[in-house]
């Protein structure tokens, strides 16, 4: 009964890509964001913001791409909302997040209502001719919608800038200290506002990928919980942009391994299956980081330019 | 000067609520709490639709509230507390986790009703409530015996409760009297409702050759993986049959709204009385949806036929003999299982492959 065989690996790679790909353009997001100062505790209403724009935009104009950008224009401005009421107006992160993430699920439900039971444009995936047919990494690897390879590219993108840029330098100087920062003249609430638009279109972009192609469909509340995976990976991940990429897809990974144990029929306990992608995406992130890299020293704190 | 003001403002602020609470007196006030959202357009959809039958049902002589996605545990009660003390008369929580939070808050509020959908723990102001959803199962799993080519059959299930391990030996019973050769594959997701999670069970179902998918979760989610793989699904809760024309075959539809106005009427007339109630096919709190056309004639006919037989009682989904997984004798020839029985099953009948999770 037990035929381990019966499990195609290339199938569980692309699921598990699949799978982990929404919650890793949150997290990537939400890493820029926190590096810059700022913790966002509103990812999940980002997400779902972004579920409906895209979904509804996809669906009114017949293009996916057009929806995308609905998704990330439709969320970075819910994040600057945030952004505005916490820079500006000096209100509590933790709470103006949380505040964040319920007017998300309400507003998402808003305008979700006419868009129950309709069938999203499908998104197109990546057919390079020949490629595809390639055994088991022209299934695994090579035969995805875009956005998959667009959130390697962004994790690459974000490494480089936090690395290996000036604007990345400053925007790590402000997170970490951002009255030394402002010190010597760089605009704090600037940077982080920009950093939280950005943290609200990454967000939006995972949100318009579970809506529009790993369950095609729109339900209120979809995200069910995704943001708040994301934000825990970029703590877990040690704010390290391809640590991110790791946790992602280890949560992912497991997740989808132990619905497919199950599919086959494996004879563990279910109950430890279905906790394994939470455990074992944190030993795996905790033991990584050993090297005691700890938290921009400014996270959350509020700055104000007269203190 | 800043004590006396503040308490000016107090003295203000009770007097103009207790101006609201007495203008209020005579409607009922009746609060529903909800597992997930009421746009899932599954369980809590159908639970929310009672709801405002009520509202229709009673006019301005009712006032409904509700609070959505409420996970199981301290927060239902923290939850339920709220709505007893802002003057709720009548509580229903709509959903089996909510059990022990009903029990300590029916403790603190005597003078309120509580009402606990799927649950077994009665008190005096506590009455449970449920659809013998199993019997909506036998009429699917007979479906799915049918349809499927494979003869492997999908099924994601949420929680290692009594009602959903009910389901799946109804289903299984049903589909195997018509097919023998029929395996059941069945994930468990822990979640009543997480679309990406549900899609995911569907797809690593699909991808072991299942060409039929049943689900005991709340969201579509299933049905419109379904419906891209071009095999076949059944709506849950409600009919759910435009996120997969072609997928669809049929539904479970849950009922609600009738015994939600009954209640209601009762606490208003003062007859109300703590009780548990069962009710199926037979008295309309499980329907099901209309066939597909996908379905040839004769498993419409066949299906009709088990249906009019549930309606008439003549058919039981439980009746002897019937096997325990370990092959030891549950029910003798003839033999219709008991409700308690049902009610607590924690077993798989012979046949089923794998262990229900601890």
């Amino acid at each position: 009964m037990m035929d381990l065989s019966a499990i195609s690996p290339a199938a569980l790679v692309a699921a598990l890509i699949a799978a982990s790909t929404p919650i890793l353009l949150a997290a990537i997001g939400e890493l820029v964001v926190e590096k810059s100062g700022v913790l966002n505790l509103g990812v999940e209403g980002m997400m779902i913001t972004g579920a409906i724009f895209g979904f509804a935009a996809s669906v009114e104009t017949g293009s996916p791409w057009l929806g995308l950008v609905a998704a990330m224009i439709g969320s970075a401005i819910l994040a600057l909302i945030f952004g505005v009421l916490t820079q500006y107006f000096l209100t509590n992160q933790v709470a103006t997040g949380l505040a964040l993430t319920l007017f998300g699920l309400g507003f998402s439900a808003l305008i979700g209502q006419g868009y129950t039971g309709i069938k999203p444009p499908p998104f197109p995936r990546l057919d390079i001719a020949g490629l595809s047919g390639i055994p088991f990494f022209g299934r695994a690897l090579l035969s995805h919608d875009y956005i998959v390879y667009l959130s390697i590219l962004l994790v690459a993108a974000v490494w480089y800038f936090l690395k290996y840029t000036r604007p990345g330098l400053v925007l790590r100087a402000v997170g970490e200290n951002h009255d030394a920062a402002h010190a010597i003249g760089y605009n704090v609430t600037r940077i982080r506002l920009m950093a939280v638009a950005f943290g609200g279109a990454c967000a939006g972009l995972g949100g318009a990928y579970l809506a529009l192609v790993q369950v095609p469909q729109w339900t209120e509340g979809m995200t069910a919980g995704a943001g708040w995976i994301a934000l825990a990976l970029v703590v877990f991940a040690s704010w390290k942009p391809w640590r991110v990429v790791l946790g992602a897809y280890i949560f992912g990974g497991v997740s989808i391994l132990q619905l497919n144990l199950q599919a086959v029929g494996v004879n563990i306990p279910v109950a430890y299956l279905s906790m394994a992608p939470y455990i074992v995406t944190i030993i795996v992130l905790v033991i990584m980081s050993g090297d005691r890299t700890s938290a921009p020293a400014s996270l959350g704190r509020v700055f104000h330019a007269s203190s | 000067m800043k004590s006396l003001k503040s308490i000016a403002v107090g003295v203000a602020l009770a007097l103009g609520l207790g101006g609201v609470a007495a203008h209020a007196a005579e409607k009922l006030k009746v609060g529903f709490i909800y597992v997930g959202p009421v746009g899932d357009l599954g369980w809590t959809h159908q639970h929310d639709q009672g709801r405002k039958a009520v509202e229709k049902a009673f006019g301005d002589k009712v006032e409904t509230t509700y609070v959505e996605s409420v996970p199981e545990g301290a927060d239902a009660e923290r939850v339920m507390t709220q709505m007893a003390l802002s003057g709720a008369k009548l509580i229903f929580a709509t959903s089996f986790g909510y059990m022990d939070a009903v029990q300590n808050v029916a403790k603190k509020f005597p003078n309120v009703k509580f009402e606990h959908a799927t649950g077994y723990k009665t008190a005096p102001n506590v009455s449970t409530y449920s659809a013998r959803f199993y019997e909506g199962r036998m009429v699917i799993g007979h479906i799915a015996g049918k349809m499927t080519k494979t003869n492997k059959i999908g099924y994601i299930a949420s929680y290692p409760i009594p009602e959903v391990i009910r389901g799946i030996n109804a289903a299984y019973l049903a589909a195997k009297a018509v097919n023998p050769n029929v395996q059941f594959k069945i994930v468990w997701v822990f979640t009543w409702f997480d679309p990406a999670k549900e899609a995911d069970a569907a797809n690593a179902l699909i991808e072991q050759g299942v060409d039929v998918i049943m689900q005991h979760t709340d969201s579509p989610a299933a049905l419109t993986i379904a419906e891209k793989k071009g095999i076949y699904a059944f709506g849950q809760a409600s009919d759910m049959k435009k996120f997969g024309p072609n997928a669809r075959l049929t539904s479970i539809i849950d009922n609600w709204a009738p015994y939600y106005i009954q209640e209601v009427k009762a606490v208003m007339d003062g007859t109300w009385k703590s009780h548990a109630t069962w009710d199926g096919i037979k008295q309309g709190m499980v329907k099901i949806g209309d066939f597909s056309d996908k379905m040839p004639a004769d498993v419409k006919a066949s299906a009709q036929k088990i249906i009019d037989g549930l309606k008439a009682g003549t058919l039981h989904p439980f009746t002897g003999p019937i096997n325990k997984q370990d092959g030891s004798v549950w029910l003798k020839p003839g033999e219709v299982a008991d409700d308690a029985t049902l009610a607590g099953m924690n077993f798989y009948v012979e046949g089923i492959e794998g262990q229900i999770p601890k």
